[in-house]
């Protein structure tokens, strides 16, 4: 009996610190968050092709290796596509936190690119919400490889040019979406009868499957006269992230690695098997200054005597 | 005469023992961490912590959200909300404690200097687990504040260090606490 007594108190008591535990003595201060920002919508600044929501912070420098290797369709005789390899090296910097440019080369065709890309509008939660972010790119495209019709073509005829929006919003920590219409223009085709000017609707998703890594989607739908050659290019892939590296692993029928590559020169038909295996390199560096650190604030710190 | 000065006693020792028993709080306590390895010192620090003790019941609550650390670089900031802390689903780090021993009363305008040992739980990351540490009390020219340190093992909260970045994230992490000064909580 005694002892059924004294159990009794003990639960009476536990239960006493338990309740006592949940009471929270902070809660009364908290202030109301009136807008957040919605970080980590994408991995890298790129879905695995397109332009993403992403932009580089301010005073850093992102070193990117891309490849894509020839279609699988090629077989084992050529290691499924392994035997050839078209690269893209690029470099972006993030002038300030909401202005990035970028600098690349590609060995398809020999193509030189430049791009710029601004944050118009973040995505922000809390009572001031802004339910998507909303980024501007444009860029300019030149071959640079002999050999193009007509003969001799002048650094006009070479180029391309192409203004982009993008519209991404992250519904849930792991799944974001975002779609990103372009207008381009080429002013030498790849085929005499195609369109010069091309609009592309682009599509891009991530889904985190675990902490680093996601499964991505990116797709472009285009719009004018192209060849029937020519295929909307989609690329499916995992994101792996580590520390300051970014791996994209892709499955894609597009080689071309900028806007007028993989929108216009597209010819693998992605639903027949003609893919290839590609994969994107990202390493960011830190050039420019760096924030505040703790040690960087005053704090005073007491003594033990 | 008598009574009055009695009275007069009374009246101020009361009112010293009122001020023993008070609340402080204050909405700007700093929580930093530092995870030192040979390869990178990794620092960050949130200045906007609330802090309550309690002297009269001797508790001590800490809340911070985790997403206003603040890193040396941007990039670090961003993965240690998305993959280390996962701060969407876990916003709070929370420190429920209480002082070992009863805090001596306190006069506010006396100088005086306190080390005082606290138990209590830090839930981080979704995880609970129990923190044994010493918290100085120091009163100065009117002013109450308390710092402490401690060490926690990211193991002990589920934070998974992939093994690429191993070498630069120590397995130990310290943590200073400094609420610089209290508010008294009316």
């Amino acid at each position: 009996m005694k002892r059924i007594l004294l159990l009794m108190i003990a639960a009476f008591s536990l239960e006493q610190i338990v309740a006592q535990d949940t009471t929270s003595m902070v809660s009364g201060l908290e202030d109301k968050i009136t807008s957040e920002k919605v970080t980590g919508t994408f991995r890298s600044t790129r879905v695995i092709n397109s332009h993403s929501t992403e932009m580089l912070h301010k005073g850093e420098m992102d070193f990117r290796i891309l490849h894509r290797f020839g279609s699988v369709k090629t077989g084992y005789k050529n290691l499924f596509g392994l035997d050839n390899a078209s690269m893209r090296l690029s470099f972006d910097f993030g002038i300030t936190n909401n202005f990035m440019i970028g600098i690349g080369r590609s060995t398809l065709l020999k193509d030189i690119d430049i791009f710029a890309k601004t944050r118009i509008l973040q995505q922000t939660k809390g009572e001031n919400e802004m339910p998507v972010s909303f980024l501007v790119a444009g860029g300019y495209i030149v071959t640079t490889q002999e050999s193009l019709a007509p003969k001799n073509p002048t650094i006009v005829d070479r180029s391309s040019y192409y203004l982009q929006m993008i519209i991404g919003r992250k519904f849930t920590p792991d799944f974001s979406m975002q779609l990103s219409p372009m207008v381009l223009h080429n002013n030498t085709t790849l085929n005499a009868t195609d369109d010069q000017t091309i609009i592309g609707l682009g599509g891009g998703m991530r889904y985190k499957v675990s902490q680093r890594i996601a499964i991505v989607l990116d797709y472009n739908y285009a719009i004018g006269k192209l060849d029937a050659t020519i295929k909307n290019p989609l690329s499916v892939g995992v994101d792996i992230g580590t520390g300051g590296h970014v791996f994209q692993l892709h499955f894609s029928n597009a080689t071309g690695m900028n806007e007028k590559g993989y929108l216009t020169q597209t010819t693998g038909d992605f639903f027949k098997g003609d893919v290839r295996f590609g994969f994107n390199l990202s390493r960011i560096f830190r050039i420019g200054k760096k924030q505040k650190t703790a040690s960087q604030y005053l704090l005073p710190t007491l003594k033990e005597k | 005469m008598n009574t009055k000065f009695l009275i007069t006693v009374l009246f101020v020792a009361s009112s010293f023992l009122g001020m023993a028993q008070n609340k402080f709080f204050t909405k700007k306590a700093s929580i930093s961490f530092y995870s030192k390895t040979s390869v990178e010192n990794i620092e960050a620090i949130n200045n906007k912590a609330l802090a309550v003790i309690d002297m009269a019941s001797n508790k001590i609550e800490f809340s911070v959200l985790i997403k206003g650390f603040e890193f040396e670089k941007a990039m670090m900031q961003e993965h240690f909300n998305e993959d280390y802390l996962e701060s969407d689903k876990y916003p709070k780090a929370i420190f429920k404690g209480s002082f070992n021993e009863p805090v001596p009363a306190i006069n506010i305008t006396e100088n005086k200097t306190l080390t005082l040992k606290v138990s209590g739980s830090l839930t981080l990351h979704g995880i609970t687990k129990p923190i044994n540490t010493v918290a100085v009390l120091q009163i100065k020219n009117n002013v109450i504040s308390a710092v402490s340190n401690f060490k926690i093992l990211l193991s002990d909260y589920n934070i998974k260090v992939p093994a690429v970045v191993g070498n630069s994230i120590s397995k130990e992490i310290e943590i200073k606490v400094n609420t610089a000064s209290l508010v008294e909580m009316k």
